[in-house]
């Protein structure tokens, strides 16, 4: 029981007990003062672990109602998913399908380009992530270690990039691909996320300012070269940030839609997102709702296993960075 | 002596332009890639924001007019007030974010299981958020009319009514962003020290008067990181309008105005007018970021 040095054991009402900050015995007179000292506890009857333990149940309760409305409409996708096409117009409501009708996952290949929405954003946040993460890193140990006129305010240019909007620069990117034929391939989505990323070498290089220059100084007496100090020393040294940002990039790009829905238009060159997109428009004047659901729970299901798998340096990532990715 | 020093000034300088190239090398691909992919484009938006383009003849020069097209243009103040509106939101995502943080940041159970709840939202795919709330929407069968049944209340078809469509746009980007605003009230609310608190209570604070003079000031740089972030993502808003209501709502009452910029540069071939309205929404996010700074610096807050 760890909890027991910050709070103590169960407490009957009236009964003393160990303030868990100060660790007095509570005499009645010392209890007297302490309530002097606190004036919204005098004439409380109950004790303040009694009072902290009441709280805890009502935020918990709070808190659970809360979560039930954060998990609601994914439930309810998923409930809808299984239904059949009568079901999801029965009233009252079901919750729990009657029958539950797992075919509309396997109809659902069929109906629409799902299987190569999955593989063309694969390949696109594979490549992405995986190249644009090297270039990366190799740009923050720069930025973070190394020797370099204008070093600073080349940085700080980077940074100030991150202030212009995506749809104020799309147009004459757009053109440009259009000019070179890349419109409606999936190279316009790669190309320019493999030149890395300004928010990945930001941290980064945060990382490495907390790696000593002397280790560095030390490999360049040894003779090594730059490329052999980033792969033999850096690189092992900033793996760990490198994965949070990865997976966070990773979701960001997997999720992506604006610059999708420009590029995209033969449907089995589309990305998941825009397919469930056109699933969407398409079924829902046939009120295939089940057809949807299945999809839409499909296109969540990757990322919410990545979740749940790397939640913990996912969210200590976040807590830490501020970054979405 | 001296030849010795003449001996090593040249090696150490030669060393040191080495260096200045192997790092100019490992910086130049996101240099390359920014001057490319950010840069140029965005020099090209200012230009074609002064000119008549079709996107298939070269651009026309044409003075201020898509400027002054701007102002006597309804959809385009419009999406620009729709834009605004929605970002209400934001304020109450805010105040809810930092409750439910400080919920969580109570010695209790079942922490990690919250954490995670509200964090799922924040990594699914917009699209398919969107996708499920427009479900969840329907006038007859959706989820929402479904729970208000319950407690007796004829729910509206939401995304159908151009009052209530903005209402739901909101309550669904809340919903979503709650997590990533909670996590880092969360993170900020554990660094602030205990002794703090300690004091404050041995000198008589209330828990009110606490939250107000040590926590509020404590968390301020992450609710200043927030209303940036917020207002550059909220002025952007396009996937769930684009999903929730393909045609800009009903009376273009949830038309934004990234969606307007989209669907004049592509679907109507109007680039220099959409362009030209491109770099409106670029210049109002930099310098909505710009006084953020300031009135941040102004306000900068310590306590001893």
């Amino acid at each position: 029981m760890s909890t027991s040095t910050s709070l103590p054991g169960p407490v009957q009402a009236g009964a003393p007990l160990l303030d868990p900050q100060g660790g007095l015995p509570g005499s009645p007179a010392d209890r007297r003062r302490r309530a002097n000292r606190t004036p919204d506890a005098s004439g409380h009857p109950l004790t303040r672990t009694t009072r902290y333990k009441l709280g805890n149940v009502l935020v918990t309760i709070i808190l659970s109602l809360g979560a039930i409305v954060m998990l609601g409409p994914l439930l309810w996708t998923f409930s809808t998913s299984l239904k059949t096409h009568d079901a999801i117009f029965a009233l009252p409501p079901q919750w729990i399908p009657d029958p539950v009708v797992w075919e509309n996952y396997l109809r659902v290949w069929s109906a629409g380009p799902l299987l190569s929405g999955i593989r063309n954003s694969l390949i696109v946040a594979g490549t992405v992530t995986v190249v644009g993460s090297i270039t990366s890193s190799v740009a923050a140990f720069a930025f973070a270690k190394m020797r370099m006129p204008f070093k600073n305010a080349v940085f700080l240019m980077l940074l100030a990039g991150l202030m212009i909007p995506f749809p104020t620069i799309m147009i004459p990117q757009f053109m440009v691909f259009a000019e070179i034929g890349w419109v409606d391939t999936l190279l316009p989505l790669i190309v320019p996320g493999l030149f890395g990323n300004i928010i990945m070498i930001f941290f980064l290089k945060q990382y490495l300012e907390n790696v000593p220059d002397s280790i560095i100084e030390a490999a360049k007496l040894d003779g090594a070269s730059y490329l052999q100090i980033f792969f033999r020393l850096i690189f092992p040294a900033i793996r760990p940030a490198m994965a949070a940002q990865f997976i966070l990039w990773f979701m960001a790009v997997w999720n992506d839609y604006l610059a999708p829905i420009i590029y995209l238009n033969t449907p089995e060159k589309q990305t998941l997102q825009l397919v469930i997109a056109s699933f969407n428009a398409q079924y829902a004047s046939q009120t295939d709702y089940p057809l949807i659901m299945a999809a839409s729970f499909i296109a969540l299901l990757p990322v919410l296993i990545v979740f749940i798998i790397f939640q913990r340096q996912i969210i200590e990532s976040v807590a830490l960075t501020g970054g979405k990715g | 002596m001296s030849t010795e020093v003449l001996r090593t000034k040249p090696r150490r300088s030669r060393l040191h332009r080495r260096e200045h190239q192997v790092a100019l090398a490992f910086i130049a691909i996101p240099l390359i890639g920014f001057l490319l992919f950010t840069l140029y484009p965005l020099l090209y938006s200012v230009y074609a924001s002064f000119t008549s383009w079709n996107g298939l003849a070269a651009p026309k020069f044409n003075g201020f007019d898509n400027y002054i097209k701007m102002w006597n243009d309804p959809y385009f103040l419009k999406s620009m007030w729709n834009t605004l509106f929605l970002m209400i939101g934001i304020p109450i995502g805010l105040v809810l974010s930092m409750a439910l943080a400080l919920g969580l940041n109570r010695r209790m159970r079942g922490i990690t299981f919250f954490r995670t709840v509200y964090y799922i939202p924040v990594i699914s795919s917009i699209a398919a958020i969107a996708i499920m709330w427009q479900w969840a929407y329907n006038g007859d069968f959706g989820l929402i009319n479904q729970v208000l049944d319950l407690v007796g209340i004829q729910g509206p078809n939401w995304l159908a009514d151009k009052d209530t469509v903005k209402p739901a746009l909101i309550i669904m980007a809340t919903w979503k962003g709650l997590g990533y605003s909670m996590l880092l009230y969360l993170a900020a609310l554990q660094s602030v020290p205990r002794y703090l608190y300690e004091a404050a209570a041995l000198d008589g604070a209330g828990t009110w008067q606490q939250f107000r003079n040590i926590t509020l000031p404590m968390v301020r740089p992450v609710t200043f990181f927030l209303v940036v972030t917020s207002i550059i993502g909220g002025s952007q808003i396009f996937i769930e309008i684009n999903i929730m209501t393909p045609l800009g709502g009903p009376e273009f009452s949830s038309a934004s105005i990234v969606w307007y910029i989209w669907r004049q540069a592509f679907n109507n071939l109007h680039m220099g007018y959409a362009s030209a309205m491109s770099i409106v929404l670029g210049l109002i996010i930099f310098i909505v970021t710009v006084i953020q700074f300031r009135l941040n610096r102004r306000n900068q807050f310590s306590i001893d």
